[in-house]
C-alpha cells in the first residue's frame, strides 16, 4: 500500500511494483477520464500532470509518483461544477470531437498555460503536439488553449 | 429562410461529459464480478489451426474458460471473406484465434502463455501483384479473390502481363468489374493531351484513438454489450444476429465512440464484441474484454491500396474528355471494399467527365483487414488526378482554377457510373469562395518561387462523395409536461449528428433547444433504425426522418385541438409551445395539454395504432415499447431519387525545402458544398478533421510489412504515422457555400468524407507543383520519395510495390 496525492486528496492504494499511473488511476481509483489509446507513450491520451508537468501516466510507474501531486482531468472542475477556463473554452469552440484524446489535450492544455499563461498560436501548437487527435480537430483544440489563454 | 435552429450553433449534450472525462467509452465500464477477457492471436500470416491444447491453461486457479472459433461456429466457419468472430483459419498476423478469461488480466495472460496451439503454415503473400502473378501464393484458402454471391476464386495473370503492369502500360487481362460509359476511343481521339501513367496509392489503418474494447453481460435472459461503434441502432440491428440473440433481447450500450473513420459503422466490421458476450454466456460472468493498440492496429480495418494505370485526355478547351482506369486494389487478408470502383465514379463525378472506361479486379494479400475508410476510393484518387489536371493545365495553356471551372459539376448535371443526376451541385460556388478567400491569383504569383533551398507550391483540389440516404425511420414524443424527446438511433463517433439532425424535429415545432431532450446512447431506450453511420449520410438522412417524425406530431397536435376546440386541424397554427386557432390566438392550448388529452386519447395517438406500414422490424419494437405513454410523431421516409452529393474545394500553399523533403503548410483554405449548414462548429470541425486526414493520405500513411516473415511492421500510431499538430497548419481557414439541397427538408448533405478528399488532391497538387510539376503518381508521397527525386536518384524499388517498399 502507498498514499498519492492525486487531484488534492491524499489516496492509500495497493500498487503493484510494474504498475503504471494509468492503471492505477483507471483501475484503482476509477478516474476512468484518463484515457488508455496504446499504453506505449505514442499518442497522449493519458495525459495528466505531475507536478505541473504534462505526463504520460501509461508510461510513468506509480511507485515514482508517490511523493509528488498528480492532478487528472477530473480534478479540475471547481466544487460548484464550475468548469476549468480550458474545459469551458474547449465546450465554447467544440473542441473534441470523439473526445477520447479530449482529457489528455486538456491536461497538457493546462500545463502550457501554467508555464506560459499567454502563449502564441504557434507556442500552443508546440505545447500540444504530443498529443495524437485521430478525428484531426487540432485546429479547434488550438481555438480552444486561444481562448482559455483569454478567458482564463 | 430564417431558421430558429438550422444554421446555429449550439451545446451538444456530450460536450461536458467529454471535457470532464465524466463520458464513458466501453472500457471505462466495470460490473460486480466482472472478470477479464484476453486474446491470442495469430502469430503467422496465413495459417490453420491444427489443434489447441489449453489443458494446463485451463487447471490454472483463476481461469473461468476458453472460447474458439469451434464455440463460436459450431457448424463451422462462415466460407466468406470478412473478419470472424473467432478463426482456425487465419489470414493476416493479429487474426483473434481464441480468448481465455480469467480472475484478472495478468492471470489471463499467464494462462494464455500455457496454451499450445498447433499451426500448419500456409504461404502468404504481400503484393497484390506477387499474387496475381501465375504460381504466386493465394492470401486465402479457396482462391486470391473472393466473387459477391459466387465465393472464393482465383485470378492469375502471366508474368509478363504483370511485369508489364509494373512498369506503367495497360493491362490486357479481363477485369472483374467494370462500368463505361460514352465513345472513350472518340474522346481520346478529339484530346489535344493525352496522359498516362501507372499509380499506387497506400493501405494504412484506420487508427482509432479508442480500441475496440468491449464488455458484456446477461441478465434475465437479455445481453447488454458495452461497446463501440459509429452507428448505433443499426450495429445493433447486425451484431445480435452474430452473436446469435434475438433482436428484442439485445441490449447494445454506446454512449460515445472513440473514432470510427469507416470501420465502425456495422456489426460485421467489428465482430470482435461479440467475444465477451459469447464468453459471458459460457462462463455466466459478466466479460471485459480490453483490446491493446497491437491488436487494434491488426483487426482494425485499413483502407485499400491501388495499384492502378490511368490515361486521361484534355480537349484543347481544357474538358476532360476522357478517363480510362484499370484497378488491381488490395483486398487485404479479409476482403475488401468497393473503393476501385468509387475512384472511377468520382472522377466522372467531379470532373463530369464525357467518357469513362472503368476496369478493376481485387486481390487479397496477408495484411490488414481492409474495409471502409473515411472516402473509400473518391479519396485516394483525388491525390492521384489533381497534379494530372495540373499538368493539362500547364500543356493546354489554361490557368490552373479554369481547368476546374471548365470541368465543374453544378446543378442539373448527372455524374457516375449510372450517371445519376445530382440533387443539387454548388460546386461552381465553392471554387470561386475558396480561390478568393486564399487570394489564389496572388499566391499563383509565389508558384515554384525558390528562396534558397525552400520552393513554393500552390494546389488546388476537390473532394466528392455520395452524401445521403434514405428509407428510414423516425420517432417523437411530446411528453405530458410538454418536453419534445427526439428518439435517435444515429451513433456518437464525434460528428454531434446525432444532436444535430434532432435538432430538425425541433426546427419543425420551434421549439427552445432546452425543452429537448435527445434520447439515444443505448438501444433499450427505444430507439429508431437509421442507416449505419457512414457514407457522410446522416445529416441528410436523419434530419429527414426528424422533421418527418415532428410533422406528424404536430399534424397530431392540430387534430387534438380541433377535437377539444373545435374545428378542423387545418384552422390551427401553433408558436411558442402552444397551438392555437389561427383566426383566434386566444383559444388554444399548450403543447403540455395537447400532450395531455392525446394520452387520455391514446391509439394513433400514442403508437398504438395506424403506424405506417413500411416501419422496419427494429423501429416496431421501439414503438411497441413506447406506445400509450406520450403523443408520438412518427415517420417512415420514402426512398429518395437522384444523388446528394458533398463536396469540397481546398487551396494549398506549401514551402517545400529541397534539401530536406519537408514541406510546412503555409496556408490551407478549404470550402464546403453540402447544401443548409445545420451546425457550422460542428461542419468546421469535419472540415478541418478531414484536413488532418487529407495530409496523412498525401503525405505520411502507409503501412509495411516484413517481407521475409509477413509481420507488421507497422503496429501503432508513429510507424503508420498519422499527422501530428506539427504536420498540420498552425490555423486551417474553412467556409462553406450554404444553399440548400431541394431532396432536404432542412436543404442539407453530408460532408465528413469529402472534406479529406479535397486536402490530400491539395497537398498532392501542391508538393507536385513546389517540383515543377513533377508527377509522383503515388499518395502518398513521403520525403524520402522527394529528396530522391530532387537528387536525380532512380528508385530501386519494385514499381507499384503494395504493403512495402520493394514488393
Amino acid at each position: 500500500m502507498i498514499r498519492i496525492n492525486v487531484n488534492g486528496q491524499s489516496r492509500t492504494v495497493d500498487v503493484a511494483p510494474q504498475e503504471t499511473l494509468a492503471s492505477t488511476l483507471r483501475y484503482k481509483l476509477g478516474l476512468t477520464g484518463t484515457k488508455l489509446g496504446c499504453n506505449r507513450g505514442e499518442c497522449g491520451a493519458c495525459t495528466v500532470l505531475v507536478d505541473d508537468t504534462s505526463t504520460y501516466a501509461c508510461s510513468v510507474l506509480t511507485h515514482s509518483v508517490k511523493n509528488a501531486r498528480v492532478e487528472t482531468v477530473e480534478g479540475l472542475e471547481s466544487a460548484d461544477g464550475t468548469l476549468h477556463p480550458v474545459q469551458q473554452a474547449f465546450v465554447e469552440e467544440l473542441s473534441p470531437q470523439c473526445g477520447y484524446c479530449t482529457p489528455g489535450q486538456i491536461m497538457a492544455a493546462v500545463g502550457l498555460l501554467r508555464e506560459n499563461p499567454n502563449p502564441t498560436r504557434q507556442e500552443a501548437r508546440m505545447g500540444l503536439s504530443g498529443n495524437i487527435c485521430r478525428c484531426g480537430s487540432y485546429d479547434s483544440y488550438l481555438d480552444g488553449v486561444m481562448r482559455a489563454a483569454q478567458i482564463g | 429562410m430564417a431558421y430558429m435552429h438550422i444554421g446555429k450553433d449550439f451545446v451538444p449534450p456530450d460536450v461536458n461529459g467529454k471535457v470532464t472525462g465524466r463520458i464513458k467509452y466501453a472500457e471505462d465500464y466495470t460490473r460486480e464480478g466482472m472478470v477479464y477477457a484476453r486474446l491470442l492471436t495469430s502469430p503467422i500470416p496465413h495459417a490453420r489451426v491444427v489443434n489447441i491444447d489449453a489443458s494446463e491453461a485451463l487447471a490454472m486457479d483463476g481461469v473461468f474458460g476458453l472460447l474458439t472459433a469451434d464455440d463460436v461456429y459450431p457448424d463451422g466457419e462462415p466460407q466468406s471473406t470478412g473478419l470472424k468472430v473467432l478463426t482456425n483459419e487465419p489470414t493476416l498476423v493479429g487474426e483473434p484465434i481464441l480468448a481465455l478469461a480469467a480472475i484478472d488480466e495478468q492471470t489471463a495472460e499467464t494462462a494464455i502463455s500455457k496454451i499450445s496451439v498447433t499451426f500448419e503454415r500456409l504461404p502468404f503473400v504481400l503484393d497484390p501483384l506477387d499474387s496475381l502473378t501465375e504460381g504466386g501464393p493465394d492470401a486465402y484458402n479457396g482462391g486470391n479473390t473472393y466473387v459477391f454471391r459466387q465465393g472464393f476464386a482465383t485470378e492469375k495473370w502471366s508474368a509478363d502481363q504483370v511485369a508489364s503492369f509494373r512498369a506503367g502500360n495497360e493491362p490486357t487481362a479481363e477485369p472483374q468489374q467494370t462500368f463505361s460509359y460514352g465513345d472513350l476511343d472518340a474522346a481520346l481521339a478529339d484530346s489535344a493531351f493525352v496522359y498516362e501513367s501507372g499509380f499506387t496509392t497506400a493501405g494504412y489503418p484506420h487508427q482509432s484513438m479508442e480500441p475496440r474494447s468491449a464488455m458484456a453481460y446477461w441478465e434475465n435472459g437479455k445481453l447488454y454489450l458495452h461497446g463501440t461503434s459509429q452507428s448505433l441502432s443499426a450495429l445493433a440491428d447486425g451484431m445480435a444476429s452474430i452473436v446469435g440473440v434475438p433482436q428484442e433481447d439485445f441490449v447494445f450500450i454506446n454512449e460515445a465512440t472513440g473514432g470510427g473513420f469507416g470501420q465502425r459503422a456495422r456489426a460485421n466490421s467489428i465482430p470482435s464484441m461479440a467475444i465477451p458476450a459469447k464468453m459471458s454466456q459460457k462462463i455466466n460472468r459478466p466479460v471485459m474484454m480490453r483490446v491493446t493498440r497491437d491488436e487494434e492496429t491488426a483487426i482494425g480495418g485499413a483502407r485499400q491500396g491501388f495499384q492502378g494505370w490511368i490515361k486521361c485526355g484534355f480537349k484543347a478547351d481544357g474538358t476532360m474528355a476522357a478517363a480510362d482506369l484499370y484497378i488491381i486494389s488490395d483486398n487485404g487478408g479479409k476482403g475488401g471494399g468497393g473503393d476501385a470502383y468509387s475512384a472511377a465514379d468520382c472522377i466522372s463525378i467531379l470532373y463530369q467527365t464525357e467518357a469513362v472506361r472503368f476496369r478493376g479486379t481485387s486481390i487479397g494479400s496477408n495484411t490488414g483487414h481492409r474495409g471502409a475508410q473515411r472516402g473509400p476510393g473518391q479519396n485516394q484518387i483525388a491525390a492521384i488526378i489533381s497534379p494530372i489536371l495540373d499538368k493539362a493545365a500547364e500543356e493546354l495553356g489554361i490557368d490552373r482554377l479554369k481547368i476546374r471551372e471548365i470541368n465543374t459539376p453544378q446543378t442539373g448535371d448527372v455524374g457516375g457510373a449510372r450517371r445519376t443526376p445530382f440533387t443539387s451541385a454548388y460546386m461552381p460556388e465553392a471554387l470561386k469562395m475558396g480561390a478568393e478567400k486564399f487570394n489564389l491569383q496572388e499566391r499563383m504569383a509565389r508558384s515554384r518561387q525558390r528562396n534558397g533551398s525552400k520552393v513554393t507550391g500552390i494546389g488546388i483540389g476537390q473532394g466528392y462523395h455520395n452524401a445521403g440516404r434514405s428509407g428510414m425511420d423516425g420517432i417523437v414524443l411530446l411528453t405530458a409536461d410538454g418536453r419534445l424527446k427526439v428518439h435517435n438511433g444515429v451513433g456518437n463517433l464525434g460528428t454531434y449528428s446525432f444532436a444535430s439532425t434532432s435538432r430538425a424535429a425541433a426546427e419543425v415545432l420551434q421549439m427552445p433547444w432546452e425543452r429537448v431532450d435527445i434520447v439515444t446512447g443505448r438501444t433499450d431506450r427505444n430507439l429508431p433504425i437509421t442507416s449505419p453511420q457512414d457514407g457522410s449520410n446522416s445529416i441528410f438522412t436523419n434530419t429527414r426522418t426528424n422533421y418527418g417524425a415532428a410533422q406528424d406530431l404536430l399534424a397530431k397536435m392540430k387534430e387534438i385541438a380541433a377535437l377539444e376546440l373545435g374545428g378542423d386541424a387545418a384552422d390551427y397554427d401553433f408558436a411558442e409551445e402552444r397551438v392555437f386557432k389561427s383566426a383566434d390566438a386566444s383559444v388554444g392550448m399548450s403543447f403540455a395539454e395537447i400532450a395531455q388529452k392525446g394520452i387520455e386519447l391514446g391509439g394513433k395517438f400514442t403508437g398504438e395504432s395506424d403506424l405506417p406500414e413500411e416501419l422496419n422490424d427494429f423501429t416496431k419494437i421501439s414503438v411497441s415499447r413506447l406506445a400509450g405513454q406520450s403523443l408520438m410523431g412518427i415517420y417512415h421516409d420514402n426512398p429518395h431519387s437522384n444523388n446528394p452529393p458533398g463536396f469540397t474545394v481546398t487551396f494549398t500553399e506549401i514551402e517545400m525545402d529541397t534539401e530536406t523533403g519537408k514541406y510546412e503548410i503555409v496556408d490551407m483554405v478549404t470550402i464546403g458544398d453540402c447544401g443548409t449548414v445545420v451546425h457550422p462548429q460542428g461542419l468546421k470541425n469535419q472540415l478541418v478533421g478531414g484536413a488532418v486526414w487529407g495530409i496523412g493520405l498525401a503525405g505520411y500513411e502507409r503501412h509495411l510489412y516484413d517481407p521475409q516473415n509477413g509481420l507488421p511492421a507497422s503496429t501503432g500510431y508513429w510507424q503508420s504515422k498519422i499527422p501530428t499538430m506539427m504536420d498540420t497548419p498552425a490555423k486551417i481557414q474553412t467556409g462553406w457555400v450554404d444553399l440548400p439541397d431541394p431532396e432536404n427538408p432542412v436543404g442539407a448533405r453530408g460532408i465528413g468524407e469529402p472534406a479529406m478528399g479535397a486536402v490530400a488532391a491539395s497537398l498532392a497538387s501542391a508538393i507536385s507543383d513546389s517540383l515543377n510539376g513533377h508527377l509522383f503518381n503515388s499518395a502518398p508521397v513521403t520525403a524520402d520519395m522527394i529528396i530522391n527525386h530532387v537528387a536525380g536518384v532512380t528508385s530501386d524499388a519494385v514499381p507499384l510495390a503494395q504493403n512495402n517498399f520493394r514488393g
